[in-house]
């Protein structure tokens, strides 16, 4: 095996030579979420050998992890401790890494709930576009000592940093947890769950199929029998699969050869009726829509209600992000500029112009 | 960075005009005696009288003021309450002050979306108070949440007692309309949960008022939970304390907050508001839980075993909630409590890793007896962010020094076990030197290129939070000399 400090050293060198050569680069982790984001061509930087857990106290509720660990070694470390990663992280495949789930910093069912993967990151090791290795934040809970850089980089898809180490925080688990169903229309779906994240119930995730209101609540045994009494419906035997099912993209909804967008809202936005099938998840919050129509008028109407729209999967779009307004723009080409000087790192993955 | 060089000296009077057209000149002030009250913030040991103060009440003039500044190469700071701790709202000479005192209005609170949108100036406690109505509040508590504005709140990523559980501001605030540097409105964030691009909202916060002026927050609110109930732990020695600590979160509880005081402080703390505390104690934790009924019957009995095998003396649970608020009236005074026992005391904001609690308290405790300050630590322990207070009285000459050498050498104590300078109050003007010691050359370059992708003149708050390559040397270099100080850099050396 590789000394991981030649890993390390060898990754710094490949990103001097490109920053020299001019030669953009891919950064791949685990190679689990290519199909995200516009499509790039650079050389591929593997990242998978930098692996490992680095430093890991429970008492801390703190793990930090080197960006190639596999996402599910980390779940696996921390169920042991009865601990895990609250933002339920989608692996979409079974190569996930740390780094691949930061950068494109997604979360899971729990994220209205509990917070978002850029919620619990405390502090990442990088290298910068130039190639220096930086460190930002730190494994403390609270830490305002400069820029919230770490945060900048959940979600950045690689474009202004090379992640090397992240420190996030981690959680207990609940000692229970439930799922109800009910049937309600769609309006009332997301009226009664922001109804009931307006009181003392403890929510952690919820979701509606078109018939279905699907209502996870986790805490203490007593806490979570008291909320089944204020929700309502009937428990599933089974709390976890609809879940992981809905996370993963495994769910019978997305079982389609359709364009697959993720609509991003405020909670209790109406239904958009929008052409084609839709899934509301997040209480409302994040929408998946299966549908042909236009990206210009999706885009269009999602922004009229505040939102953002995301082509997810599959679709011909030359954005698959929404695009940004002038002012943003230049501000993202900026930032870029700051991290990135020679634009090497992922350049067009997130947006065509950087 | 380019670094500013404003016209020539500026033309204070004609600066005046100009501004005279954007404003009323009740909202202009530029004479030295009425300039005095805006000196400094909270960390009144700085002062500087500002060139003028404006206090806009509308956004336009903002723009109007960002504009003129921007022409006219006049670097601005920006003014919530100026409850900081860091002298981030330290005004500048040659500069403008930016108040934003008049922006105090709650424009809109949606009890279906949970989110409150308000003025940067309105004051933290007042959201919560306009929420109580429908059940809902605003998480963040710090402990000057009666005075302290919601704009400096997102400028520092202001904590409180209740952080542990609910997060910091970064955590609960969904949007913001900020004016930039050049006068240009820009809005960062949604009210939905993310947006597209770069994730600027975590960027603007915390970023002391040196990437753009702040004009409007969209807060989330929080359903009230239904019970809260805290307890109260006595022990008969510190580390003790720090170690339960350890111990609670261990076992999986994640209290609302957990807040610890020595003996030192919670003495002063029940001379000035009589809490009730059991002023023989070394150290006291407060563990507040909070839930459901069920979950917080279940969770004070675990919390109260656990305490007492973790070697509490007593335990001691609020019977009612007038009691409650009664135990947390005094660390929420604890400060002025302090205040009462010193002529003068300096608060310090280091984060350590919960696990090196102990052992940094009884470095500190080493250290404010070789430097001969008395130090009282009251601070949230949950999160391991420590507020050692340094007494000390400016008006013995050298005293102030020396409290700022035994400050610094805390800090440096708090990056050597793993931690941070600064956990909530910001870096400001106090902490540049301290910013050289937790970051390399390489990383505070890339502070300033960022810095300068917002704001290339470096107008806003010009020489705060990051220092130049230049100072830090010379702070380095003046480390030999350094070490000729009582008692100074001895752990360095270990
Ligand atoms: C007794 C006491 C207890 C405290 N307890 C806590 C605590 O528990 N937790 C905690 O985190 N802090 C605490 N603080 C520190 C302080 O209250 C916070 O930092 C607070 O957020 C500052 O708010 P302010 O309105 O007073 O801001 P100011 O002090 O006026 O300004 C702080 C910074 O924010 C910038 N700023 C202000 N408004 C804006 C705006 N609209 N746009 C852009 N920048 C802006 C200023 O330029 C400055 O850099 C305490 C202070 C005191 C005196």
């Amino acid at each position: 095996m590789i000394a991981d400090n030649d890993i390390l050293e060898s990754l710094q060198q490949q990103v001097q030579e490109a920053a020299a050569r001019n030669t953009p680069l891919r950064l791949v982790g685990g190679d689990s979420k290519s199909f995200l984001g516009n499509s790039d061509n650079g050389e591929p930087l593997s990242l998978a050998a930098h692996r490992g857990i680095v430093n890991y106290e429970p008492k801390e509720l703190v793990i930090t992890a080197r960006a190639g660990t596999p996402l599910r070694d980390i779940e696996l470390t921390l169920a042991a401790q009865q601990q895990r990663l609250a933002f339920e992280p989608p692996h979409f495949g079974d190569g996930a890494t740390l780094g691949g789930t930061i950068a494109c910093g997604l979360s899971g069912p729990a994220r209205p709930y509990a917070g978002s993967a850029r919620d619990f990151v405390l502090g990442v090791r990088m290298l910068n576009g130039r190639g220096e290795n930086l460190r930002f934040g730190g494994e403390v809970m609270k830490n305002v000592a400069g820029y919230d850089v770490s945060r900048l980089m959940c979600g950045a898809m690689g474009t202004l940093g090379v992640l090397l180490e992240i420190s996030l925080k981690v959680l207990p688990g609940p000692e229970r947890e439930i799922t109800l169903v009910q049937e309600r229309t769609p309006e009332e779906a997301i009226r009664v769950v922001n109804a009931w994240a307006a009181r003392p119930i403890p929510l952690t995730a919820s979701c509606y199929d078109g018939l279905h209101l699907y209502v996870r609540i986790s805490g203490v045994a007593e806490a979570v029998a008291a909320g089944r009494d204020l929700v309502g419906g009937t428990e599933l035997p089974d709390s976890d699969t609809i879940w992981q099912d809905i996370r993963e993209h495994r769910h019978a909804f997305f079982d389609s050869t359709r364009p697959l967008w993720r609509l991003s809202l405020p909670p209790r936005t109406a239904p958009l009726a929008l052409p084609g099938k839709e899934l509301i998840d997040w209480g409302g919050a994040q929408r998946w829509l299966l549908s042909d129509a236009p990206g210009t008028s999706i885009r269009r109407i999602v922004a009229e209600h505040g939102g953002h729209a995301t082509l997810f999967r599959r679709g011909v779009e030359h954005e698959r992000f929404h695009p940004l307004s002038d002012a943003l723009l230049k501000l993202h080409q900026r930032l870029k500029q700051a991290f990135d000087p020679v634009a090497i790192l992922n350049p067009g993955r997130l947006y065509p112009d950087f | 960075m380019a670094s500013r060089s404003p016209d020539k000296p500026i033309d204070k009077q004609q600066l005046v005009a100009q501004l005279r057209t954007i404003l009323s000149s009740a909202s202009i002030i530029h004479e030295t005696e009425a300039l005095r009250p805006y000196e400094c913030d909270g960390l009144s040991a700085y002062r500087q009288i500002p060139l003028v103060v404006v206090l806009p009440e509308t956004e336009a003039q903002v723009l109007k003021i960002m504009q003129l500044c921007h022409r006219r190469n006049i670097p601005v700071v920006a003014r919530g309450a100026a409850t900081g701790l860091s002298g981030g709202a330290l005004p500048l000479a040659d500069g403008v002050l930016l108040s934003l005192a008049k922006f105090n209005r709650i424009l809109d609170l949606d009890p279906l979306d949970r989110s409150a949108r308000v003025q940067p100036g309105v004051r933290n406690l007042a959201i919560s108070e306009a929420a109580a109505g429908h059940g809902l509040y605003y998480a963040p508590d710090p402990s000057s949440q009666i005075a302290c504005t919601i704009g400096g709140n997102v400028a520092e990523n202001s904590g409180g007692v209740h952080c542990l559980k609910y997060g910091l501001t970064v955590h609960n605030i969904l949007q913001l309309k900020v004016v930039m540097a050049d006068g240009e409105l820009v809005t960062i964030g949604s009210e939905a949960l993310d947006t597209a691009g770069y994730d600027l909202l975590a960027l603007m916060t915390g970023s002391e008022g040196m990437l753009g002026i702040v004009t409007e927050v969209t807060v989330r609110l929080l359903p009230t939970p239904q019970r809260a109930q805290v307890m109260l732990a006595a022990f008969d020695d510190v580390e003790t304390a720090a170690d339960a600590v350890g111990a609670l979160i261990a076992a999986g509880i994640i209290p609302a907050g957990l807040e610890m005081m020595d003996g030192l402080a919670l003495r002063a703390a029940e001379d000035f508001v009589h809490a009730g505390y059991p002023t023989d104690a070394a150290a006291i934790l407060l563990c507040e839980v909070d839930g459901t009924n069920e979950e917080v019957s279940a969770a004070t009995m675990r919390v109260r075993k656990l305490l007492l095998a973790q070697g509490a003396r007593e335990v001691r649970t609020a019977k009612t909630e007038a009691e409650r608020i009664t135990f947390w009236k005094g660390r929420k005074n604890a400060f002025p409590a302090v205040g009462r026992i010193a002529p003068d005391y300096y608060c310090m904001d280091g984060t350590v890793p919960r696990k090196r609690l102990g052992e940094v308290l009884t470095t500190i405790s080493g250290l404010s007896e070789r430097y001969q300050l008395p130090v009282a630590n009251v601070f949230h322990a949950g999160d391991g962010n420590l507020h050692p207070l340094i007494l000390y009285d400016a008006n013995q000459p050298g005293e102030l020094q020396r409290a700022e050498d035994l400050g610094a050498d805390i800090l440096e104590l708090c990056v050597r076990v793993g931690g941070t300078i600064t956990g909530e109050h910001g870096v400001g003007h106090e902490k540049m030197q301290q910013m050289c010691v937790q970051f390399s050359a390489a990383e505070l370059n890339q502070f300033r290129a960022l810095k300068a992708a917002f704001d290339p003149q470096a107008l806003l708050n010009p020489g705060k939070a990051i220092p130049l390559p230049r100072h830090c040397s010379e702070y380095r270099s003046l480390g030999g000399e350094l070490l000729t100080r009582p008692g100074a850099r001895q752990e360095a050396s270990n």
